[in-house]
């Protein structure tokens, strides 16, 4: 293993030896001073996954979060040196995380909060003028594209998780039943909301995002509310752009 | 759907979506702005995450932990069927109350 290899290594794992080579002033091997670098590694990772996760850790307990969240770091150490985006791969561990096993809604909790926080540091853009869209005869807008915001994100769950999300977050009621929720997060100004779509609006809303014209997009979904669909995107600027070509 | 008939409704839909924005313009420019705080206990967003202004530091030795723990946060007092999440291993401590 290389020294850097060996370096890594036994950052992640406090049963390896201190690296060989790291001395001291009086040049005997620096082992406490690695074990400060390394337990502030750990540290500073749990904390940034504490911060990410609120409602997993709100779900789990503190305790459990934090054996969680080391657990976590060390199967999944960073890959980025944006430490804002770490914890892209949370819903995977969780789904392969025995202990959280019970509680099947876990990894979608995780991809709504990692989605929040895509949504919060995606690029701002003006919404779409109305005006637009009002001058527009039905076949033109059927044929049209729409672009959606860079914040916008778009997320399906088997589990109630947008209500579990808020009975954590927003003091709501928890939920009383198992039942599929569709989420779409929408920014309009610095902070991201996530919303609950009408039921079938995410088949059309998943192939208008793929770039397919708005007739396209509905000939793809079932029956569902694009009233209701078309004024949430309207209501919080999730429209940038109306692409006629 | 014929064509028409979705040309009509599309137009319906569209037509009705938009005369909602001009009947209620609800958010305003510049209507949202940071405000520190004012959170609710739990209610603080740090929507930003690590790494941001909202970030802290950490000095707290966490390398001893074993694995030995069960959830013990608000996943107990929620009832969802199939998922028997109120029925997990309890814990002698923090246990939700009711």
């Amino acid at each position: 293993m290389t020294p850097q290899g060996q370096f890594r290594a036994a950052l992640l794992d406090p049963d390896l030896p201190v690296p060989s080579g790291l001395t001291g002033p009086a040049g005997r091997p620096a082992r406490r001073r690695f074990d400060i670098y390394r337990n502030n590694v750990t540290a500073s990772l749990t904390e940034a996954l504490r911060q990410s996760f609120p409602v997993v850790r709100a779900l789990v307990g503190e305790e459990f979060f934090i054996a969680l969240a080391i657990a976590h770091l060390r199967a999944y150490p960073p890959a980025s040196p944006l430490l804002m985006f770490y914890g892209q791969d949370m819903p995977a561990f969780l789904e392969s995380f025995p202990a959280a096993r019970a509680l099947g809604y876990l990894p979608d909790v995780a991809r709504l909060e990692l989605a929040l926080r895509q949504s919060y540091h995606a690029a701002d853009a003006d919404a779409l003028d109305p005006d637009r869209l009002r001058a527009l005869a039905p076949e033109t807008f059927l044929a049209a594209r729409l672009r959606l915001a860079p914040a916008v994100r778009l997320l399906r769950s088997d589990w109630p998780v947008l209500s579990i999300w808020r009975a954590n977050m927003r003091g709501a009621a928890p939920p009383r039943d198992r039942t599929a929720e569709d989420i779409l997060i929408t920014r309009t100004e610095f902070d991201p909301e996530p919303q609950l779509l009408p039921p079938g609006a995410a088949s059309f809303l998943t192939a208008l995002i793929g770039g397919a014209t708005v007739g396209t997009a509905l000939d793809h979904a079932g029956a569902f509310d694009l009233t209701a669909t078309l004024s949430l995107l309207l209501a919080d600027g999730a429209i940038t752009d109306l692409i006629t070509d | 759907m014929s064509p028409t008939a979705k040309s009509l409704a599309v137009a319906g839909s569209l037509a009705a979506a938009l005369a909602a924005q001009s009947a209620a313009p609800a958010r305003a420019e510049g209507a949202q702005e940071k405000c520190f705080g004012v959170a609710l206990a739990g209610q603080n967003d740090c929507a930003g995450g690590a790494g941001t202004t909202c970030a802290g530091t950490s000095k707290v030795d966490y390398q001893g932990n074993e694995w030995k723990l069960v959830p013990a946060g608000t996943c107990t007092t929620m009832k969802l069927p199939e998922g028997r999440v109120g029925s997990l291993t309890p814990l002698d401590r923090d246990l939700p109350k009711g």
